[in-house]
């Protein structure tokens, strides 16, 4: 296979496959989880809970209390330096937008080039950090299962080809891309089936949690 | 044709002075990626060197490549270079015709045999050999027989190099390229549509003058000439970097002289002269006159998913799919969520109720 029919068929029908597991495992988990459905809360409402709802998927953005930030301070750290040089990258390169343009028909304006890589290297360095934390820190090595290690790797590597075919590194740019979209093709297709599935659930489970308590009369 | 004269005398011939001849190899050597201390070696070389056989196959092509060699540019000394081989067959160019062509073609082949250079543009079609035949031989074996006795073959254009045009999808003569059918000489590719003249002649020279077939990359081209990629050395590039791309062929950007990656530009997946050796004599390359590059010095570039879709888009429809894959998840959604309804609802009916008064009658 020369990298210009490689690069074809993740472009191609990779790209075909790899979206269609995507939107149907997405859908499947969603249908699932809300068809689970919830018990019947039978004591009186003490407040509505849908504002409560919304105020708690905004203050979760923020570390809960000090103690919380105190012991935790690296994870948050490193995990927000992650998320948001993950938003960079995904949504506000222009090659990217391109792609989203051309599957949804809406476009964005990007940031210049080496904005983008700044933010590809801090999301490389704070994911081998959290990485590193994880191996070496005995309580979170322990609770470490082969899934956390199988989904960091699914992130990773998406920076990691992006950065190489971007600065055109050891393999020619064509077969470095190809493997940069194929990278990202196995993350389409395992996400709805692991943990980053949270991507689509987080806020909806944060409203949850809000407006129950919410519904407790908690002031949230 | 007679091969006893050398080409420092047929250039001489010409009116060719030596300081003229000097300056060429020079630049060759620079050209060529070879170290100033190779000039001295190229000129005596090319000094030495007798007129080479060439015999010049052309298969499923549009003469695209030899008006590209021909009508580049005023006689140049490269050019003179090009008239200064002994070229025994090439169809286009060749006065004789008929039997008399094929005939001289045989008597190269019989009188330079293992010494002829082979050049072959244009593909070669394996499912019905009626597609492309000269003098009522089928390309494929005429390929064959005439590659048998050459020193080395030059694929020249990427329908000889690769398939090209005739083997963009969906392949209807069953084109193939020269490297899929020899296997057992060296081979170099030439590709581009056409490919830049210098370029041929570069690999001629080099050839002639060192007698070995240059340093090849993956895709078997001359590592001199494609080893630099489109979007590295494209002038454009500072476009790219800040994030300024022509959004319409005749937009503000586009005036401007922005990046045309957004229309389609395949300048970062190609490697190939243009951006640094130009065409027509140095005056410009397809991205300097507003185009993007097509990428034709690449495999399949005519099945890149059209010239101006972006290298970040997909070649195939993907909304239809997931629209359908969408469905199917909501239907396979229902489904076991159903289940798991059914499931519940049968927990709850099975539920006995347990008192301490039951624990205590079976201790």
């Amino acid at each position: 296979m020369t990298s210009a029919e490689f690069l074809l068929w993740v472009r191609g029908p990779g790209l075909q496959i790899a979206a269609v597991i995507f939107a149907f495992g997405i859908i499947l988990r969603f249908f699932e989880i809300y068809m689970m459905g919830r018990k019947k809360n039978l004591s009186a409402k003490r407040a509505s809970g849908t504002g409560a709802g919304f105020r708690t998927i905004a203050k979760r953005f923020l570390p809960a209390d000090s103690e919380t930030m105190r012991r935790s301070t690296f994870t948050i750290v490193a995990g927000y330096i992650f998320h948001i040089g993950l938003f960079v990258t995904l949504f506000l390169f222009v090659p990217h937008i391109q792609l989203f343009d051309a599957l949804t028909g809406i476009s964005w304006p990007g940031l210049p080039m080496p904005v983008v890589d700044f933010f590809t290297v801090i999301s490389m360095i704070a994911l081998l950090a959290l990485m590193w934390q994880r191996l070496t820190k005995p309580v979170l090595r322990m609770l470490s299962t082969g899934h956390d290690h199988l989904v960091w790797t699914l992130t990773f590597l998406p920076f990691l080809t992006g950065y190489l075919a971007y600065h055109h590194l050891f393999v020619p740019y064509t077969w470095m891309l190809a493997f940069h979209i194929l990278s990202v093709e196995l993350l389409m297709i395992l996400f709805p089936f692991t943990k980053l599935m949270h991507a689509f659930t987080l806020f909806v489970s944060r409203w949850y949690t809000g407006s129950m308590a919410g519904e407790k009369g908690v002031k949230v | 044709m007679a091969n006893d004269k050398s080409l420092i005398e047929i250039l001489k011939s010409r009116g060719v002075s030596r300081r003229a001849f000097l300056k060429f190899c020079t630049t060759t050597a620079s050209m060529m990626a070879l170290p100033p201390s190779m000039v001295p070696a190229i000129a005596s070389a090319l000094e030495k060197a007798r007129r080479p056989s060439v015999i010049w196959l052309s298969f499923q092509e549009c003469t695209g490549c030899t008006e590209s060699l021909t009508r580049s540019h005023t006689p140049t000394v490269e050019g003179l270079i090009f008239d200064a081989i002994s070229l025994d067959y090439h169809h286009t160019l060749q006065a004789a015709s008929g039997d008399a062509a094929e005939h001289a073609r045989e008597e190269a082949m019989k009188e330079n045999y293992g010494n002829y250079l082979l050049v072959v543009d244009g593909s070669i079609p394996l499912d019905n050999p009626g597609y492309s035949t000269i003098a009522g031989i089928s390309n494929l074996d005429m390929l064959r027989q005439t590659a048998e006795g050459a020193a080395a073959i030059i694929s020249v254009g990427s329908c000889a190099a690769f398939g090209g045009l005739p083997h963009a999808n969906p392949n209807p003569t069953g084109a193939a390229s020269v490297s899929d059918i020899i296997t057992d000489k060296p081979i170099i590719n030439v590709p581009g549509c056409p490919p830049i003249p210098v370029v041929i002649t570069g690999v001629f020279l080099h050839y002639l003058t060192l007698g070995t077939i240059p340093e090849l990359d993956e895709l078997g081209r001359p590592k001199a000439f494609f080893g630099q990629n489109i979007h590295d050395r494209c002038y454009r590039r500072p476009f790219y970097e800040r994030g300024q791309f022509a959004e319409t062929f005749d937009d503000e950007g586009a005036k401007a002289g922005w990046c045309l990656y957004k229309l389609g530009c395949k300048g970062p997946i190609t490697y190939n002269a243009c951006a640094t050796m130009k065409w027509n004599q140095a005056t410009s390359f397809p991205i300097e006159s507003g185009h993007g590059c097509l990428g034709c010095s690449e495999p399949d570039f005519w099945d890149m998913g059209g010239f101006y879709t972006a290298l970040s888009e997909p070649t195939l429809d993907v909304q239809r799919a997931v629209g359908v894959a969408a469905a199917v998840g909501a239907a396979a959604g229902l489904a076991v969520g159903a289940v798991n309804q059914v499931k519940k609802k049968r927990a709850q009916s099975n539920h006995e109720t347990v008192s301490v008064d039951d624990f205590k009658e079976e201790a």
